[in-house]
């Protein structure tokens, strides 16, 4: 069986980022960029799979200029066979970004396509549902089990309140949630080995897909500052502030 | 113009989000209907019904809506917008699971997550797990959005006399099936819609110490959360998540015990209306957000505050 895993360059999940003063946009400038949390979970799994023998073949893929084969390279080096790189020049949305990965499954045809649930830049949380959509495949989202049962795999999910398990047909989307695995790291002589594993590169032209704008980002600003409260020096002056202060108990 | 809200329910109840959907929808200035998809869901219909300024509930009621799978869902949807300018749904895990499928059905971006309506066509949400807040302008004819509940207070639930039409589109896409559904059964609010919210941290160095956390709740009738942290620490399960990536609440109290105050985390309680800290880290961040901060054990302060409340 063929895995296909999407991976996302991001800004390090430690960084905390900030406006541009004109509100522009966000200032990436000198920032560290890491592959996203949630996308090295689908990595993850990827390999897992393939170790359990259940896999045969695990390719990464990832959208954007030629600074995402860093993270293209860091997913072979968790143990992806090999890579693709979708170049364009810029940011792509969620819908575009599904619609050329719709177009890589078309030339690779895996049986399991696992994506992260969401990035920690644009937070947006739909790139492997319109995926689903746009092959007309079934979709496991937010999971934390993935189980693999002859042409089907039961995917258990994170929903309000607790746990639900769905059974999907084969070919099927995944998108993964916190809890899902803790992801290795990459040994030196892995990162070394994945250097020389095959990276293909497609323009958009060559998946026969349109780059279209749906969205466009007017400015950015901070988020409005809460004003910083009180210290209390113990439990009693905290009750009586919340009783006859705040109000918030009786 | 025109505008669809998707009713978030369990077929039996109508969910408080879809109150707070209704209101972003107000926002846009056009007329709302109602879409509610489930299997015998007549009162959760009948609930949406009574919402007031609704025009009118289109009601699915099929086995294969039952319990929400996304690639059925979807198609009745993207098949019911054929008729609306905007289609909204609470950003709940069950709307975030499907909605992207319905924008991508339709050919359009989705705007996930919005927290203002700027104007018909412009709004804003948070990126960066809220370090910044984005104004986004979308240019497709057909909008798709989910709304942050908690950034829009939610309308009266009873008053409205919407009428109700039943919608025949049965949509079984073959490709998916319900097997089984874990829901931990409690006896205490859920954290989106409690007035109180007390959630423990990494401090709480185990998941059985969130047990310090139950006398508290059981007194202030307090739903209870968790940091990032203390989930990936393993502590507790991922749906008591509060931030970013979890649940995003707003209470009226919000006690954070044991929480630094990443920013993934801020982002989920920011809005609370008082927000109180126990932390024995005096530089913790999260005391820069708190209108009440105790500097202090936990281990020494909740059972006194248990004691005292």
């Amino acid at each position: 069986m063929k895995v296909l895993v999407a991976v996302k360059r991001v800004v390090d999940y430690n960084v905390k980022v900030r406006a541009k003063a004109d509100g522009s946009d966000v200032d990436l400038n000198n920032v560290k960029m890491a592959i996203n949390p949630f996308c090295e979970i689908a990595v993850e799994e990827a390999v897992r799979l393939k170790e359990a023998g259940v896999a045969t073949e695990v390719i990464a893929v990832s959208i954007g200029d030629k600074s995402c084969q860093e993270q293209i390279r860091t997913a072979l080096a968790l143990g992806a066979d090999r890579g693709i790189q979708v170049d364009v020049d810029t940011a792509a949305e969620p819908l575009v970004v599904a619609k050329l990965l719709k177009g890589v499954i078309d030339k690779e045809e895996p049986q399991l396509v696992i994506l992260g649930k969401q990035s920690i830049d644009g937070d947006n949380n739909q790139t492997g549902q319109m995926l689903g959509a746009l092959a007309n495949m079934p979709q496991g989202t937010f999971a934390s089990e993935v189980v693999i049962d002859g042409d089907k795999v039961n995917v258990t999910r994170e929903v309000d309140g607790g746990l639900q398990t769905v059974s999907l047909n084969l070919p099927a989307i995944v998108t993964t949630d916190l809890r899902l695995n803790e992801p290795r790291y990459a040994s030196l002589p892995n990162i070394m080995k994945a250097k020389k594993k095959q990276l293909d590169v497609y323009s958009a032209d060559d998946l026969g897909v349109t780059v279209t704008k749906h969205l466009t980002q007017v400015k950015v600003v901070p988020p409005p500052e809460r004003q910083e409260g009180i210290k209390v020096a113990d439990v009693d002056e905290l009750v009586d502030k919340l009783k006859n202060e705040a109000k918030v108990i009786s | 113009m025109s505008t669809l809200v998707i009713a978030e329910h369990d077929n039996s109840s109508l969910k408080a989000a879809t109150l707070n959907t209704v209101a972003a929808a107000q926002q846009l200035g056009a007329d709302i209907d109602i879409l509610l998809a489930g299997a015998g869901c007549g009162d959760a219909a009948a609930a949406a019904a009574a919402i007031p300024g609704v025009g009118k509930v289109l009601v699915a009621d099929n086995a294969v809506y039952e319990h929400q799978l996304a690639e059925n869902v979807s198609q009745l949807v993207a098949e019911v917008a054929a008729g609306y300018d905007n289609v909204l749904a609470p950003a709940t895990p069950n709307c975030k699971n499907f909605m992207p499928r319905v924008a991508a059905l339709l050919d359009v971006g989705q705007i996930s997550d919005i927290i203002a309506v700027d104007s018909p066509d412009t709004f804003q949400r948070p990126i960066y797990a809220g370090n910044v807040i984005a104004t986004v302008q979308s240019a497709d004819a057909k909008k798709v959005i989910t709304v942050r509940t908690t950034a829009f207070d939610g309308v009266p639930a009873e008053g409205g006399s919407a009428s109700v039409e039943s919608v025949e589109s049965v949509h079984d896409a073959g490709l998916s099936s319900f097997v089984s559904e874990e829901v931990a059964k409690s006896d205490r609010p859920e954290l989106t819609s409690a007035a109180v919210v007390i959630s423990g941290g990494r401090g709480m160095q185990n998941g059985e110490n969130f047990k310090l956390l139950d006398g508290i709740a059981d007194k202030l009738n307090a739903a209870i959360g968790a940091s990032r942290a203390a989930v990936d620490a393993g502590f507790v399960s991922n749906d008591m998540q509060v931030g970013q990536t979890g649940k995003i609440v707003a209470p009226d109290l919000y006690i954070a015990v044991g929480i630094s105050g990443a920013i993934q985390h801020l982002a989920g309680m920011k809005d609370s209306k008082i927000i109180v800290a126990i932390n024995k880290d005096e530089d913790a961040p999260i005391f820069q957000v708190s209108d009440y901060g105790l500097v202090a054990d936990l281990f020494d302060a909740l059972p006194e505050l248990e004691s005292k409340i």
